[in-house]
């Protein structure tokens, strides 16, 4: 966990005072909408279809279990006893009340969370690796890196005002959990030969209606060099970035059209002239912000302890143990993903009685430490593996024990046109009705791994683009319809997936990616041929042949 | 961004004003009596652009009690039972098509 020092608190809750001044003005008739709509969405705050929508960061993915349980009573207070988790490390509460929305901020900040930034033309939450700091291989934790970005970029003038949103994800593991070439930056952590510490520093990434994946244009930075190198993309960005077009502003598009290799020498220019400048990070720095993360003290345990061997004889433990149980860098201990996509629920959704009893089993057994990743679970990263029997049990009686992290029901869904204002079509009925087809955790596992991401718009915010199956709803004729893909990823070797076929009605959704799974299991050389690969060898065409020839 | 009240407005039919309340979000439609209501069956209902022009220009004054007021379409039956006319305005009358909660074990 990162500890805030008193500068922080002062910030938030100076900042919690002027939005509270602000919305008092606005219900006054003091601010108009115009006046007002700027001020709300630099504190998270949306108008959707049905409310207001309120947007709060999960820096890096990490919680306290104090931090959980006050989300709970955010949801239980202020909203309908439930919130989102999205695709960005917020969470999202979908019925507030305005007139109750600096009251509700008021109590984030009390324990240090808060709303800033996750919305409007700024630097938005900073994302990373949901298993930084625990997972075998590590560089180095990669949060220490993005808390100092996220002091950097919290309401830096420069930033607050650029041609669009613009979001940083950090790795520091080979595999990227951290979705890193569908952002604005993406940066691996890596060691150069002399074995300092840097960054492979990737610009251009983004999904939406013009989908990127990012180009690197440095494949090492040092690490106190961090700031001032993104500090001159971000010049070149604000200097080069279209005003004039919101479908052209993002900085995917400049790189784009700049080429990456031009725009990688518009930076290096940039960075040069700038030369050796105050942000330029010393030791000490790093050195202060490393210290504020504290570690569990972990105990010497066995690698297989006895009450592991014991529960290893039910089948039903063996299944969600083998699912989303992850090797720790510690013996004795493991990862344990959460899942938040029970048969039959919206992804991503845990109430505030699963909040709250998900804060408790983290003091039992995680060290009051919870994570949020991107692919809308949860995550409890410091369990001894002599207790994980007793955790399954418990997090079963609370229904987050679904065991198919990663699997074809294990699906990334935006709230869609149930909830979204700028939504073509609904994108949760279609996850429910998916997760009922693949319920058979049996059918699951022989599948393998297979991510599907339904977006309900072209804004993509289910990263429809990168689904190994991507689903997007559009709007024809009044009608919802839906375009199928196949192929994309989100991790290290990142790609786009690619059109099947025509887009088909609501209605024939689940039979369409049934028939894609169906073709995949005839298709696969073999049982451990994950979807991607199969469909990298054959291409599209096999299965569009299976899928539409009755069609 | 041009303002509602200055782009070219088309209807094909029965159509109402409706925005959010500003103090809350609700889903709201102007009425026949110059204020707002959360029942859509006491919706003003116009048939041409220019009332819907004017339906749209008195909601869009009350920038105080209404945020982002649009017409949308709407079906009448039998004269006088008002129904959503497009997928999106129904789920803003009805509420989400899903359960609001995650399902229990």
């Amino acid at each position: 966990m990162y500890a805030y020092d008193e500068l922080d608190r002062t910030l938030l809750n100076e900042r919690v005072a002027e939005f509270r001044d602000q919305v008092k003005r606005r219900l006054s008739g003091e601010l108009t909408e115009d006046e007002f709509k700027m001020l709300r969405l630099q504190n998270g705050v949306y108008l959707q279809l049905h409310a207001y929508m309120f947007r709060v960061a999960i820096p890096y993915g990490t919680l306290s279990s104090k931090q959980l349980r006050r989300l709970a009573h955010i949801a239980r207070k202020y909203d309908r006893g439930y919130g989102h988790f999205t695709t960005r490390q917020n969470i999202q509460y979908n019925w507030i009340k305005l007139a109750e929305l600096p009251d509700a901020l008021a109590d984030l900040a009390e324990v240090g969370i808060h709303s800033m930034q996750t919305s409007g033309n700024n630097t938005r939450n900073v994302t990373s690796d949901q298993w930084a700091g625990v997972v075998p291989g590590e560089v180095e934790d990669p949060r220490i890196w993005s808390e100092i970005l996220r002091q950097y970029t919290t309401l830096h003038p420069e930033f607050s005002f650029l041609p669009r949103k613009f979001k940083f994800a950090i790795t520091a593991s080979a595999h990227d959990r951290a979705a890193i070439k569908i952002h604005d930056i993406g940066l691996r952590l890596h060691r150069n030969a002399q074995g300092e510490v840097g960054f492979e520093v990737l610009v251009g990434g983004g999904l939406g209606r013009t989908p990127f994946i990012a180009k690197t244009i440095n494949p090492f930075v040092h690490g106190r060099d961090l700031l001032s190198y993104v500090e001159a993309i971000l010049r070149v960005y604000n200097r080069y970035g279209r005003r004039d077009n919101i479908y052209k502003a993002r900085i995917k598009i400049l790189v784009h059209e700049l080429g990456s290799e031009k725009f990688a020498a518009e930076v290096d220019k940039e960075w040069r002239a700038m030369g050796e400048t105050a942000l330029t990070l010393d030791d000490g720095v790093i050195e202060e912000i490393r210290s504020r993360f504290t570690y569990p003290a972990y105990e010497k345990l066995p690698h297989m302890p006895e009450e592991l061997k014991k529960a290893a004889a039910d089948p039903l433990f063996e299944r969600w143990r083998r699912n989303s149980v992850f090797t720790h860098k510690v013996q004795g201990y493991a990862i344990v993903t959460v899942s938040l996509k029970p048969v039959g629920a919206p992804p991503g959704d845990a109430t505030a009685e699963q909040m709250d009893a998900l804060a408790d089993l983290a003091d039992k057994y995680s060290f009051g430490e919870i994570r949020v990743g991107h692919e809308q679970n949860l995550a409890l990263p410091h369990v001894p593996k002599r207790d994980l029997p007793a955790l399954w049990k418990a997090l079963d009686e609370i229904g987050l024990a679904t065991p198919n992290v990663n699997l074809v029901s294990d699906i990334i869904a935006c709230p869609g046109l149930d909830y979204c204002s700028l939504a073509n079509a609904r994108s949760i009925p279609i996850a429910q009705e998916l997760t009922r087809r693949f319920a058979n955790p049996d059918t699951a596992e022989l599948i393998g791994r297979l991510h599907i991401n339904i977006s309900g718009c072209i804004n993509a915010c289910g990263h429809h683009h990168v689904g190994h199956i991507g689903i997007l709803g559009v709007e024809k004729n009044g009608e919802e319809f839906y375009q199928i893909t196949i192929g994309g990823r989100a991790d290290e070797n990142a790609e786009l997936g690619m059109l099947i076929g025509p887009a088909v009605p609501f209605g024939e959704v689940a039979d369409v990616i049934e028939d894609v799974v169906e073709a995949y299991l005839a298709l696969r050389e073999r049982p451990d041929e994950l979807f991607v690969d199969t469909v990298k060898r054959l291409g599209v065409q096999p299965f569009k042949e299976r899928v539409y020839a009755t069609r | 961004m041009t303002s509602p009240l200055e782009q070219k407005i088309r209807i094909t039919g029965p159509s109402i004003v409706t925005a959010n309340r500003t103090a809350d979000g609700a889903v709201i439609y102007r009425n026949r009596t110059n204020g707002w209501s959360t029942d859509l069956s006491h919706a003003a209902v116009v048939r041409n652009a220019d009332d819907a022009r004017a339906l749209l220009a008195e909601a869009a004054a009350d920038d105080v009690g209404a945020v982002g007021a649009y017409i949308a379409p709407v079906s009448v039956k039998d004269g006088e039972t008002i129904k959503p006319g497009n997928l999106r305005e129904h789920i803003r009358q009805r509420g989400v098509t899903i359960d609001l909660l995650p399902v229990s074990a």
